[in-house]
């Protein structure tokens, strides 16, 4: 069942467009953003909402990088991959955050804190390495960087 | 770094990062260009023939003609309903970091920008459409537009003008793709963000199936300042044909990397020496993509060449985004090329098959030989892809971009290539 | 038309269409895998490459997509310049990078589109070093089988099953190299045209997953052209056996008719054939018996006299002819329900007075403005409402135009339509599956159905009947504007409303808006069996009752589906001897005194009449190694020796049936002094038939009825339509090879299609406007109006005794819209043919008074609709 308030939400959105379908991808981002991710259920509920199918609106969340449709940790941790970063030393920040958090990307931390995912460039080349935990980016990183980051989020 | 030209798109930004509000924006002399506009009776073909007439070209990597592009829509009073005006915030091109500063910085700039672009093409009804990872941005775009509707700036009847523009802000869900044109439109009608067919083009058949422009953030950006000064001044801006002036960006190891407005047509070694700082200490130079990841590898031959987007084509490369990317010599550029690779090969939204397949292939091609893993015959079976992957050969702009570094590096760091495949090993690692 | 150069040499094109369309029909080899005759062009596979040069002077060339590019005129291009050769090659070789090496394993091997243009494209070695991609299948249900690893992303799939067939429950998932066509989660496929997946994917990703169950290679199975038997309309089938059994139905293209596509229930019906109830051999009083004693028992009873004879509406016109004049006329009867044969007669009595020959499928789809009368068209006609879903399409179609965008650019197409759609009225007792494409649906019992009809009728020509005390002209007005202002409207009624105002109403509003007439009938042979006998059940019932008869043959018809039980019980038990002639068991079987083997339409040849009026013949798809054969074989004379001799007689007697002979070539066609095979060559020499047992083979059977062998020799060459059994044509083993029968991609057939019109167009309007136009529908306290509601997937005699489709049969049940009851409840429904339990469906739309009961299935059979009945919470 989607809220109340995710359901205002929603609706606020969907008064931007000319049809009800194409508020599809802002409904699951707004269900994201209130739940963490977005379940077989609110897949479900967002195309009963819509009068589309489940099908179609999981077509949907499937293709986008950003709607994440298994369950994270409390804090997504998604780390530049793309090429600038990659030159500035990429891969101790993968190195050292796998090490940190005892996970790969794809994983929740067992105690869920922390999920940890690639994501392409975040457009912060010119203070590379980069990542961004859940809203924040975090630039020039390095490991005190990295964990003087990671402790803001519990 | 200060020089003696005009930087109409960041002189009114704070050095402390803050954002420039609507009260400030105003105070700097904002919204007067469509205040200009509406005031004096301009008509939406003038508009866009004074935009025509300044030769600005689209910053969002493609170089088309703006105005030319707004002079497709069909105007008058029989044409479908409504026209849209779409702001192309998606910035998502790896080594690219300019949108994010006009829009986090002067929202103003841009809201206006799309005003008096929106007036030229008679749009109805505006979006941004901006990548999810760009929090800042949204935030500050958001309020932005909430203190222009406060103000009576958007919304119906603009300045008791007649005129009405409603803008929304579009947060994606995430996906190079969107980026595209037409990808865009897909995303934003709530679809998958395959790319359409072309024709028909969005000027005729757009979102929801409407007359619609999709231009870059600092192409809208440039407009308001246009109209304001003139299409001679902003020609003049440029040291070269293509006018204006651009923002261009430096990342890798250089000294000082940044983003600087500069003249169009400032040097590549200008640009890396002067105002990047040159490469940091204990490292040399050794190539570099001039605008994010889908352009031709530089390199010191090309140090002199003037960015602007006619210069660098006819070098057999591309202006991009203006924003360059830096390889030195500690750096693998077989690595390099790999994580490029990489890239687009995720990003490919997977409808024809040279992308979708053929980038597949050469990541892992790319990835093998970066692992010592390579044979013999992958430099040819890369350069054969690349092929595959042309303008034409696809249906959109998106493998022939992942083409350019991958055949350039093949070109210019071939010895690196051989010695990976040779050596059983990358030689930098 | 255009003329185009292809490597140097001059070819016309239709300049209406790509360069992919005019290279195919000039029959050149240039491979394609995503755009399809059907759905047209979205340029996403990059097969179909050609270089494209500016002027003769151009050396260069560049390398364009022949699906996205116009054939204009004075148009240059190559298929054989090396750099496009390479380029189809690398393109081959992206697409198999993935692709498991599977073929000796799958159900595509050998018919399948990716192979044969792998080696069209040569190429031949695999470069590709790494992992494959690998996914996890689905359980899609009982009929097409899900195989994720060999999918090549064309994505005609999800074009199919969503852009044209409407389907909401089949998607493209996630993205890259890594895109998954499939549901959201296991399930049965929700379209009721999901078997075409199986063609149009272009390898095994879909394939007919009935056929899986006893599966045989295209080129072991024996083919015969058919028609299918599950509905009235005619689609045209190949259907392919080997064994004994019938393996599987595939499309039969014809252009007028069912084009590229067939519904699930003709396309999975077909193992009725192969029950082990079905009767192999005659049953004499409850016994086993010889084919010589229950001929000499035929024989005797007939002698005796006073025999009359049942036909049926899914019998074909020759067992029907065969009965009738075993019997005499006087003594036949049609074998229809009164209502029905009732309806038929007006229907056929419309239909030859009308200045225009009802629509083929195909012209419906290109009529602007629809307006159905009464039926829910997907559970009824199936393979209409796939046509009748493209007619919403033509309207927008116009805008499009305007913007001249091709219409065969698919994407482009549907960015400028968006959601728009053409006019569709539906008017009918309660929602149908092509709710989502009409503009207005109106919901009333069947006389309120006919109001409509009579004020639309009405509101387009003042001189038509005015319908008294009727308050709904806004809508009437409406329809009557958008059939007015079509250039090509449409007007489909036919028997489901059971309704004869209906059908009147129907045809007034034909007349007033000079649209055309689509009647639908039920069943494979209704209108052939009406042509035959007028006389409905009700009058053979008397003819016993009256002690007339005492000799009832019944021909392939379970009255118990009919009539009343009651009814039927006292006939069959007043008349002394009951033969029976029928596929598999039923309630008349049982009370059958003889019964006879009679051949399904695999083992039969015959004709059918579909609804549009149009004779189609099917052939006999094996000889049965037992006693089954062709109802007209049991009951023919002596001196019909063949096929040809029957369809002699029946057109000497039946002036108007005199056509039904062009159905087909007669059997003493030959194409170069040879038959036509029904059989493919088998490419791998080897020929034994029945290898499994020896290798020595039999001589194969005699076919004295039909221009086609039983083997596969015979004719190289291309037969006519009504004669193809397989589509097959060098490098094209695939469905794909249909384009090599085709004059034009997606035209007709080379020599013109299947089939022969029966009704030709009246010259003039001689129809006079019905007035006798019924009073609105009164509810009655404590009592429902029992309409009929049928299913695509139970209502259907034949078919559900295939095991997949039988699975997808809805339990019986009853729709009503009242707050006595609730979803799911269990109530007693009482009519005159007794008390039935059944749960109930809340329809909010069915007005009220009026109740929709399933219709066809087995436990509520006998009930005679419409009907009124009381409805009770069960006790
Ligand atoms: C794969 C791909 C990604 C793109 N990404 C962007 C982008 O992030 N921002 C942008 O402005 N243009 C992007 N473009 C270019 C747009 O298609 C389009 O040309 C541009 O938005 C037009 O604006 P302009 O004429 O103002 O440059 C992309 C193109 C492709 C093919
Ligand atoms: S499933 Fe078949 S039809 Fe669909 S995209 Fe894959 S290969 Fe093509
Ligand atoms: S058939 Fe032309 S691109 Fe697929």
């Amino acid at each position: 069942m989607l809220t109340a308030e995710e359901i205002q939400e929603i609706e606020t959105e969907a008064g931007h467009y000319p049809k009800r379908e194409a508020v599809c991808i802002d409904a699951l981002r707004i269900v994201q953003r209130h739940r963490g991710w977005v379940s077989d259920d609110s897949v479900h509920d967002i195309a009963e909402h819509l009068g589309m199918s489940d099908t179609d609106v999981d077509s949907i969340a499937t293709f986008y990088n950003l709607i994440f449709r298994k369950p994270v940790g409390r804090h997504v941790v998604m780390v530049c991959d793309s090429v600038s970063c990659w030159i500035m030393d990429y891969d101790r920040v993968k190195k050292h955050l796998h090490e940190r958090l005892g996970i790969e990307y794809g994983q929740t931390t067992s105690d869920e804190r922390f999920t940890m995912l690639p994501i392409v460039c975040l457009g912060c080349c010119d203070h590379a390495p980069a990542m961004m935990v859940d809203r924040d980016l975090h630039s020039d990183l390095d490991p005190q960087k990295i964990d003087s980051a990671l402790e803001k989020y519990k | 770094m200060t020089g003696n030209f005009d930087k109409p798109l960041t002189e009114r930004m704070h050095s402390d990062g803050s954002v420039v509000d609507l009260q400030a924006y105003e105070q700097a002399g904002g919204y007067q260009a469509i205040r200009k506009v509406l005031r004096t009776g301009m008509t939406p073909m003038e508009v866009t023939e004074e935009v025509k007439n300044s030769n600005l070209r689209g910053r969002g990597g493609a170089g088309f003609q703006t105005g030319l592009k707004w002079s497709f829509v069909p105007r008058g009073k029989d044409i479908p309903n409504p026209t849209y005006l779409i702001v192309n915030a998606d910035e998502m091109e790896p080594g690219t970091f300019k949108d994010r500063l006009l829009m986090e910085r002067d929202p103003h700039q841009l809201i206006e920008g799309a005003m008096v672009a929106g007036f030229a093409i008679e749009a109805d009804i505006g979006y941004i459409f901006l990548r999810g990872e760009y929090t800042l941005a949204a935030e500050r775009l958001a309020r932005a537009i909430a203190e222009a509707y406060e103000h009576h700036y958007l919304g119906e009847n603009v300045f008791g003008s007649g005129y009405s523009l409603e803008l929304h802000l579009h947060i994606s869900g995430g996906r190079y793709i969107c980026g595209d044109e037409t990808g865009l439109l897909n995303a934003l009608e709530g679809k998958r963000a395959n790319p359409r067919s072309k024709p028909p083009f969005p000027p005729s058949v757009g979102l929801f199936g409407k007359p619609t422009v999709v231009n870059n953030v600092e192409t809208i950006c440039c407009v308001p300042h246009i109209i304001n000064r003139g299409a001679e001044w902003f020609k003049g801006l440029g040291r070269t044909r293509d006018g204006g002036t651009k923002l261009f960006g430096a990342s890798g190891k250089v000294k000082r990397p940044g983003l600087w407005e500069l003249p169009m047509g400032t040097t590549v070694r200008e640009i890396l020496e002067e105002y990047a700082g040159g490469m940091r200490d204990g490292v040399k130079f050794r190539g570099l993509l001039p605008g994010g990841a889908s352009t031709d590898f530089l390199v010191e031959e090309h140090l002199d060449l003037p960015m602007d987007f006619s210069s660098l084509d006819k070098a057999g490369s591309r202006m991009g985004t203006g924003t360059m990317i830096v390889l030195d010599d500690q750096t693998c550029p077989v690595g390099m090329t790999w994580n490029l690779t990489h890239f687009f090969a995720q990003e490919s939204c997977g409808f024809c098959t040279p992308c979708w397949s053929g980038l597949g292939w050469a990541e892992r091609i790319l990835k093998s030989m970066e692992e010592g893993h390579g044979q013999p015959g992958d430099l040819d079976k890369l350069a054969f892809q690349t092929k595959m992957w042309a303008p034409g050969h696809t249906y959109c702009a998106l493998a022939p971009g992942a083409a350019e570094p991958v055949q350039s590096a093949l070109k210019y760091f071939h010895d690196d290539f051989e010695r990976h495949i040779s050596e059983h090993r990358c030689p930098w690692r | 038309m255009a003329t185009v150069f292809v490597d140097d040499r001059p070819y016309e094109m239709n300049a209406e269409q790509n360069l992919l369309h005019g290279c195919l029909s000039q029959g050149f080899k240039l491979p394609y895998f995503c755009w399809h005759p059907a759905l047209g062009s979205v340029g996403a596979c990059r097969q179909c490459a050609v270089k494209q040069y500016k002027d003769e002077h151009d050396a260069h060339g560049r390398i364009v997509m022949a699906c996205m590019t116009p054939a204009s005129e004075g148009a240059r291009i190559s298929i054989a310049d090396p750099e496009v050769v390479a380029f189809r090659a690398g393109i081959i070789e992206g697409l198999m990078l993935n692709h498991p090496h599977d073929c000796p394993v799958c159900d595509e091997g050998g018919e399948c589109h990716l192979q044969d243009m792998t080696v069209m494209t040569g190429h031949d070695y695999r470069r590709y070093e790494f992992d494959k991609r690998t996914f996890r299948n689905q359980n899609l249900g009982p009929l097409v089988n899900h195989e994720m690893n060999r999918c090549i992303q064309c994505y005609r799939c999800v074009r199919y099953y969503r852009d044209y067939a409407g389907g909401e429950d089949l998607n493209a998932f996630a993205s890259r190299d890594r895109v998954f066509f499939g549901r959201h989660e296991d399930g049965v496929l929700e379209n009721e045209f999901s078997g075409n997946l199986v063609e149009i994917c272009p390898t095994g990703v879909f394939t007919d997953k009935t056929l899986k169950h006893h599966y045989v290679r295209k080129w072991d199975q024996q083919f015969a052209p058919s028609i299918c038997v599950h509905c009235a309309l005619g689609c045209n089938t190949d259907a392919g056996e080997r064994y004994g059994s019938l393996r599987r139905i595939v499309n039969r293209y014809n252009h007028e008719v069912n084009g590229y596509f067939l519904c699930d229930r003709g396309r999975f019906g077909y193992e009725f054939v192969n029950s082990d109830k079905r009767f192999r051999q005659p049953v004499l009083r409850g016994q086993p018996t010889s084919v010589a004693a229950a001929h000499r028992y035929l024989e005797e009873t007939i002698a005796k006299g006073r025999v009359i004879g049942i036909g049926s509406p899914r019998a074909s016109l020759e067992s029907n002819f065969a009965l009738r004049s075993l019997v005499g006329a006087d003594q036949f009867y049609s074998g229809l329900a009164d209502q029905e044969a009732k309806l038929i007669r007006q229907m056929l009595e419309i239909l030859r007075r009308s200045p225009v020959r009802t629509p083929t499928l195909r012209e419906i789809e290109e009529c602007d403005a629809v307006f159905i009368l009464g039926e829910d068209l997907t559970n009824v006609a199936p393979r209409m409402a796939l046509a009748v879903r493209q007619s919403v399409r033509q309207q927008p179609m116009e805008t499009v135009k305007k913007l001249k965008i091709p219409l065969w650019l698919d994407f482009g197409v549907r960015d400028a339509m968006q959601d728009a759609k053409g006019p569709l009225y539906i008017v009918a007792p309660y929602r149908t599956r092509l709710d989502d494409v009409a503009t207005a649906t109106f919901h009333a019992a069947p006389d309120d159905v006919a109001r409509l009809g009579f004020a639309v009728a009405h509101a387009l020509d003042s001189t038509a009947p005015a319908v008294a005390g009727f308050d709904d002209s806004t809508l009437a007005g409406e329809i009557a504007g958008a059939l007015k202002a079509a250039k090509k409207p449409l007007v489909i009624s036919g028997t489901s409303c059971a309704n004869e105002a209906v059908i009147r109403a129907a045809a007034n509003v034909a007349k007033a808006a000079n649209a055309a007439l689509s009647f639908i009938a039920l069943e494979c042979n209704t209108v052939g069996a009406a042509l035959i006998g007028e006389s409905p059940l009700s009058a053979a019932f008397q003819a016993v009752r009256d002690g007339y008869a005492d000799t009832v043959i019944i021909l392939e018809n379970d009255l118990y589906r009919r009539a009343l039980h009651a009814e039927v019980d006292s006939m069959l038990s007043a008349a002394p001897h009951v033969i029976v002639l029928d596929h598999l068991p039923n309630r008349t079987t049982e009370k059958a005194e003889l019964v006879l083997p009679a051949g399904t339409f695999a083992e039969s040849d015959g004709t059918f009449v579909s609804s549009e009026g149009r004779a189609q013949r099917f052939f006999q798809i094996f000889t049965p190694q037992n006693d089954v054969s062709a109802s007209w074989c049991w009951l023919k004379p002596d001196r019909w020796r063949d096929l040809d001799d029957v369809l002699a007689a029946m057109s000497a007697e039946f002036p108007e049936l005199a056509a039904v002979r062009e159905a087909a070539p007669s059997a003493s066609f030959r194409i170069a002094g040879a038959k036509v095979p029904r059989s493919p060559h088998r490419e791998s020499g080897r020929t034994a038939v029945l290898v499994n047992i020896n290798v020595s083979e039999p001589k194969p059977p005699e076919d004295p009825d039909s221009p086609l062998s039983f083997s596969m020799e015979g004719t190289p060459d291309q037969p006519p339509a009504a004669l193809i059994p397989f589509f097959w044509s060098p490098s094209w083993n695939s469905i794909q090879a249909v384009n090599t029968y085709q004059k034009e991609i997606g035209g007709p057939l080379r020599g013109g299609d299947a089939g022969v019109p029966l009704f030709e167009p009246a010259a003039l309007n001689g129809q006079p406007y019905f007035s006798a136009i019924p009073p609105a529908f009164r509810p009655r306290g404590g009592e429902w109006l029992l309409v009929p509601m049928y299913h695509i997937f139970g209502s259907d005699e034949l078919s559900l005794a295939a095991p997949g489709i039988a699975q997808l049969s809805p339990k019986p049940h009853v729709a009503v819209n009242s707050s006595d009851f609730a979803e799911g409840m269990e109530v007693e429904v009482t009519c005159a043919a007794g008390m039935f339990r059944l749960p109930v469906r809340i329809y909010p739309e069915i007005p009220p008074g009026v109740a929709a009961l399933s219709a066809g299935l087995p436990s509520l059979a006998g009930i005679v609709l419409p009907a009124w009945g009381k409805i009770e919470r069960a006790r």
